[in-house]
């Protein structure tokens, strides 16, 4: 148990010292001088090249990799090219939108997903089973960004009973702030809720062909209680790790549909980052991202011991 | 059918204006917040702009967000341009004086004008910001066209004299934008999140990545605004804003960024469209410094060969104005200059024959806004009639396109808009990416300078000439200024000859 904690711990740290390597490496060949950029058509060869040497932009590759690795431990990203401000207090504020957004469309996804993926497992061969089936492989095919265009159309503008975006903090005005975040979590929910669904049934409906099952039916329990007592454990742990990588792709979603629904989260500072080469800021984002995934996956492994007691052992 | 609709966008406005505002209302009580008939209640305005600023502090973050949404509103200067006659007048100071030498300007300040920190506004208020802008505080490489003041004096609280080390008409020009406003010498501390101006607004809240609300202030000198609280919200992406507009999230949308969709607004009732123009000239670069277009004939068989009404009718829609020449409609020294290089792809192919190209094949490379891409591919396919290539190649903007055409000059022809004000003096630097080096030139923009009333314009307008009869580029058009609004919101600014958005003089009715 403790040599397998250990080795978690040593994997996740390397695997975050290889994607700051990987994520100031992609950085670094970026084609664009940000000090060219803040200056923009009005800059003289001289204006840049103080500019540059202002940014640190100037020094050797290694030199630059090393100041910033550094600070992250401590939560130092640095500080903006283009705000000139400490990045870490900016890609908090924004975190805590974007987690609104993952997670709210996750519980989403989570309510919907379960039932209708054990609905269409349970009733396989009826209609009912088909039209959750048939509607699930729709709501993969739209991509989150369509689904918000729609949703804004018909209940924005044509409508009118929801805002078209924007941002309320929850502290500002809880009631508000709730208005906002309907509609992209709708865009964003269901359709990771419809991959979800598919991965249910065919979870449920592989367990349900085990022997254990037919014996839990033949011993007089009713479909639901078989469903329930043997099948949902056993079942679990692929739909937990299919999760998993929702999350991560959450994660991403939510980059585009900020953008559609305009909500100042991780997303449009990592877009408007991009654009403006503020290269320290989008490092940091991405490196908050893949610490996020990783946290995700460690706990996924924590989740199967608990759902599987057999995994503890190993 | 349309009533119910309204009232709610009303209560959505207003719910998200108190919001926006931190009321303390809970559930709140729209009713009262939502531009009650009467106009007891104090007004509202929520303005969709499209780009953020990235800080609020223009001395050392470039870009045309900041001064957009803070000059004359929360900043003032000691002059202004009036927007319909681009003319220079008093803003701050109540009236300013010239020496005969052109070297010495005398500024009379306004009594009794306060900074929304409750200091008065002196005259050491004005030379602290003038020298300011000559020391390392500010950054932005705008500050050089303060270089050309000698001396800032006050000679009495209510007294500025400036002296110039040189005549320049340039100067007091400059002093309308972001370098002429005028801080308070106990109000720069925190410059990037807490301006302190002595414009009718002040600074209420800035929520990063969403909005900039500003609010009036009792002690305001003049006349106080009819709207009372303003919040400016941004969007990247057009679609967004004017869903926005259409449901009632914004009252305006301060530049509509897709022609394409003025038409939606056009035809409904409850949104007028105001149309004026801007400083956007939108300039077809030609290299000058390298083959084929160090060859005048060849630059101007290009420029013969654009239709460029069918240009602007196809990339904004027949809104514009075209010119001729790098000056727009509302600049003193403006003259038509259409008919210098009008649509003749006969002359064209003359011009080519006679400079003795044939299989004409050119880098076209441009920038990655949607204007540009479709105003690029229209020219592609009007020059191809003439028998030139030109292989448009889109490029990353801003990263890019400034490194590769703007930082290295090496492209054949690119498409982008110069929106700054009076920027016809970038084609007298021979280092600039159009390449154009030319002593006449650069002697006319340096006489003008100094000359007098009548004689600067009369340069100036020279100077247009020459550029245009030399096809040093070729301009498109000049881009309009496209606002669409709901009908009770009066007094937007038409034309965008500043670089404010300014609010001063917006009412609802």
């Amino acid at each position: 148990m403790l040599v397998q904690a250990l080795n978690r711990l040593v994997v996740f740290v390397l695997s975050l010292v290889a994607a700051s390597v990987l994520v100031f490496a992609f950085m670094a060949v970026l084609p664009g001088d940000p000090a060219q950029i803040a200056l923009g058509v009005s800059a003289t060869p001289e204006s840049v090249a103080a500019t540059r040497s202002a940014f640190g932009t100037d020094r050797p590759v290694l030199v630059k990799y090393a100041d910033w690795v550094s600070g992250l431990p401590v939560g130092d990203f640095g500080s903006s090219y283009v705000s000139r401000t400490d990045i870490g207090p900016q890609i908090l504020d924004r975190v805590q939108v974007t987690l609104w957004l993952v997670l709210s469309a996750t519980a989403l996804a989570l309510v919907l997903a379960l039932p209708l993926g054990v609905l269409a497992a349970a009733r396989h061969r009826s209609p009912s089973g088909a039209v959750v089936s048939g509607l699930s492989q729709l709501g993969i095919a739209v991509p989150s960004f369509l689904a918000g265009i729609l949703l804004v159309t018909v209940f924005a503008v044509r409508l009118g009973v929801l805002p078209s975006g924007g941002w309320v903090p929850p502290a500002q005005d809880p009631g508000e702030f709730l208005r906002h975040l309907v509609l992209p979590v709708v865009a964003l929910g269901v359709v990771q809720a419809a991959v979800l669904t598919r991965y249910v049934r065919s979870a449920v409906l592989d367990v349900l062909r085990e022997d254990y099952v037919r014996t839990a039916r033949a011993k007089g329990l009713s479909p639901l209680r078989a469903l329930a007592r043997h099948a949902f454990r056993n079942a679990a742990i692929p739909v937990v790790t299919v999760l998993a990588l929702q999350v991560a792709t959450l994660l991403i979603g939510a980059v585009v549909v900020e953008r559609v629904f305009v909500i100042p989260g991780l997303g449009s500072l990592l877009l408007d980052g991009t654009a403006n080469r503020d290269l320290l800021l989008v490092q940091g984002i991405v490196m908050v991202l893949v610490v996020a995934v990783l946290l995700v996956n460690l706990l996924v492994d924590l989740l199967y011991t608990v759902i599987d007691p057999r995994l503890r052992a190993g | 059918m349309s009533r119910p609709s309204r009232r709610r966008r009303a209560l959505a406005a207003g719910a998200l204006v108190a919001a926006l505002a931190g009321c303390s209302a809970g559930s709140g009580t729209p009713e009262s917040s939502s531009g009650a008939p009467a106009g007891a209640a104090p007004s509202t305005l929520a303005v969709g702009l499209a780009a953020e600023p990235a800080s609020l502090d223009f001395t050392t973050t470039d870009g045309a967000a900041i001064p957009e949404a803070l000059l004359y509103n929360v900043y003032e200067t000691l002059v202004k341009v009036d927007s319909d006659s681009g003319e220079v007048v008093p803003l701050l100071a109540e009236d300013y004086k010239v020496s005969d030498d052109g070297l010495t300007y005398t500024f009379t300040m306004r009594a009794g004008v306060t900074f929304s920190n409750g200091d008065q506004l002196t005259a050491e208020d004005v030379v602290f910001s003038i020298e300011r802008v000559k020391s390392d505080a500010w950054t932005v490489s705008l500050k050089k066209a303060m270089a050309v003041v000698a001396s800032a004096k006050a000679t009495s609280p209510t007294e500025v004299v400036v002296t110039l080390s040189e005549p320049s008409n340039d100067w007091l020009f400059r002093m309308t934008t972001r370098i002429g406003a005028v801080f308070s010498e106990t109000g720069v501390d925190d410059l990037a999140s807490t301006p302190v101006g002595s414009g009718p607004y002040a600074v209420k809240t800035w929520n990063r990545g969403d909005s900039l609300t500003l609010a009036t202030r009792a002690d305001y000198w003049g006349e106080q605004p009819d709207v009372s609280e303003v919040t400016l919200r941004y969007f990247t992406d057009p679609t967004a804003m004017n869903n926005a507009l259409l449901s009632g999230g914004i009252d305006v949308i301060g530049s509509l960024q897709s022609p394409e969709s003025l038409e939606r607004f056009s035809g409904d009732d409850r949104f007028s469209v105001v149309e004026g123009t801007t400083n956007g000239e939108l300039v077809l670069s030609m290299n000058n410094a390298r083959p084929p277009f160090d060859d005048v004939r060849v630059r101007q068989a290009v420029r013969h060969a654009l239709d460029h009404q069918a240009i602007m009718d196809t990339t904004y829609a027949g809104y514009g104005k075209l010119i001729g020449s790098m000056v727009p409609p509302t600049d003193p020294w403006y003259e038509d200059l259409t008919g210098v290089a009008p649509y003749d792809p006969v002359r064209s192919k003359a011009l080519l024959a006679e400079a003795g190209v044939s299989d004409l094949s050119v880098a076209f490379r441009i920038p990655n806004l949607p204007y540009a891409v479709s105003a690029a591919q229209v020219v592609s396919s009007q020059l191809a009639e003439v028998g030139i290539t030109a292989e448009i190649e889109v490029l990353e903007f801003p990263a890019r396109w400034l490194d590769v055409v703007f930082q290295q000059g090496d492209y054949d022809m690119s498409l982008i808009s110069h929106v700054e004000p009076r920027d016809i003096t970038i084609f007298a630097d021979p280092d600039y990416y159009f390449g154009y080096d030319d002593p006449t030139f650069r002697s006319t923009i340096e006489q003008a300078g100094s000359a007098d009333g009548e004689k600067y314009v009369d340069l100036m307008r020279q100077a247009a000439r020459q550029l245009s009869e030399d096809a040093v580029a070729d301009w498109l058009f000049v881009l309009p200024n496209l606002i669409v609004a709901e009908q009770d919101v009066k007094g937007l600014p038409v034309n965008r000859v500043s670089e404010s958005f300014d609010l001063t003089g917006v009412s609802r009715a």
